[in-house]
């Protein structure tokens, strides 16, 4: 029974994700209303963490099969990209590596920033 | 080559089949290039080309396989709500870390697309490159690019973002988990988050936001950045 509950609820709340996709008119996916929901509902106590928790590790351990079909897809892209394939590469990879180093060092500064402001501060008092 | 398309289960056992190579493969020679999702996916499109299976016939099965990914997304919630307590405490550094991102994918495509001499409608298609295909399509549609071009980008920058993390954490110090975390997820959204999950519980946590997040200001972003090419 304990699996059944679990994608249970993990299938009701994408399922409530998909009327709100489809009621609310914002490019919003089901996935990422389902997401906050879920978020939601566990922070206040509305699902507990154990009911959710081994089917959910689940599903994201095999998260990475989910992409093989849709990247297969790509060969069906062979025709729009055709002879710009060096120019769109070149994009994707320069753009994919500065976003990564951006948003990490952006990150670790703040959190580099407020470790030393809260030593400044122990040291203080 | 109509069984094919008949079988349910011929798609979704090539998939597990190709990753499992994929997986024994990276275990053996420990290269960074030998993803397990790259290999799997190179080896299909290879083995459909071989034997002229179409991409229909193999996806009509595999399919599936896709249907689980919108509750394994509502499930990175849970990971998350495990993390609460050190996102509240670091919420300010997460929040600007993620618009840093953002901002710096739609800068960086602004400047390619003029240095390239892309087309509107091209610059267009890339825009949401670093976001969650579901979200990237509707920005594409929105916005008049090449949703099937849209689509193909994204799933590259996912794939690339998986293959590169490690090595871009390491070679440009970017220690603090929080950090690895958005950087990944701003980057290469669920793709790349499959491969935070695996370098750590923060990591994979602090990635999941960033694709709801990032996937989110993107939409606003870029429908500004829109007008200036």
């Amino acid at each position: 029974m304990k699996f059944i509950k679990q994608f249970g609820i993990i299938l009701a709340i994408s399922f409530i994700g998909e009327i709100m996709n489809y009621l609310i008119p914002l490019p919003v996916p089901a996935s990422i209303y389902g997401l906050v929901l879920m978020l939601l509902c566990l922070h206040f106590g509305i699902v507990h963490i154990d009911s959710v928790k081994d089917s959910g590790k689940f599903l994201i351990e095999i998260m990475p099969l989910m992409f093989i079909p849709a990247a297969v897809g790509l060969i069906e892209s062979w025709k729009t990209i055709g002879s710009k394939i060096g120019t769109y590469l070149i994009i994707t990879v320069l753009s994919t590596i500065f976003v990564m180093i951006v948003a990490g060092h952006t990150t670790q500064a703040f959190i580099r920033f407020s470790k030393s402001k809260d030593n400044q501060e122990r040291k203080d008092s | 080559m109509n069984f094919f398309e008949n079988s349910v289960f011929f798609g979704v056992t090539i998939s597990l089949i190709a990753y499992g190579f994929g997986h024994a493969l990276q275990g053996k020679f420990k290269l960074a290039i030998l993803n397990p999702l790259l290999i799997s996916v190179a080896s299909i499109i290879a083995l459909l080309a071989v034997t002229h299976i179409d991409y229909k016939a193999y996806y009509s099965g595999a399919q599936y396989l896709s249907y689980l990914l919108t509750p394994a997304t509502v499930c990175l919630a849970i990971p998350l709500y495990e993390q609460f307590e050190l996102l509240k405490k670091n919420l300010a550094a997460v929040i600007c870390g993620i618009f840093s991102g953002v901002f710096a994918s739609l800068c960086s495509i602004l400047a390619m697309a003029v240095f390239f001499g892309l087309s509107h409608k091209e610059y267009i298609t890339f825009l949401p490159k670093s976001i969650t295909t579901a979200i990237g399509i509707g920005v594409s549609e929105e916005l008049g690019g090449y949703v099937t071009l849209t689509v193909a980008v994204i799933i590259l920058t996912g794939i690339l973002g998986n293959i590169i993390a490690p090595f871009i954490c390491r070679h440009f110090r970017i220690t603090e988990p929080i950090a690895r975390g958005i950087a990944i997820g701003s980057a290469s959204h669920a793709i790349g988050t499959a491969r935070a999950m695996e370098m750590g519980e923060i990591e994979g946590a602090m990635s999941s936001l960033s694709i709801a997040v990032s996937g989110l200001i993107t939409v606003i972003g870029a429908s500004i950045f829109a007008q200036f090419m």
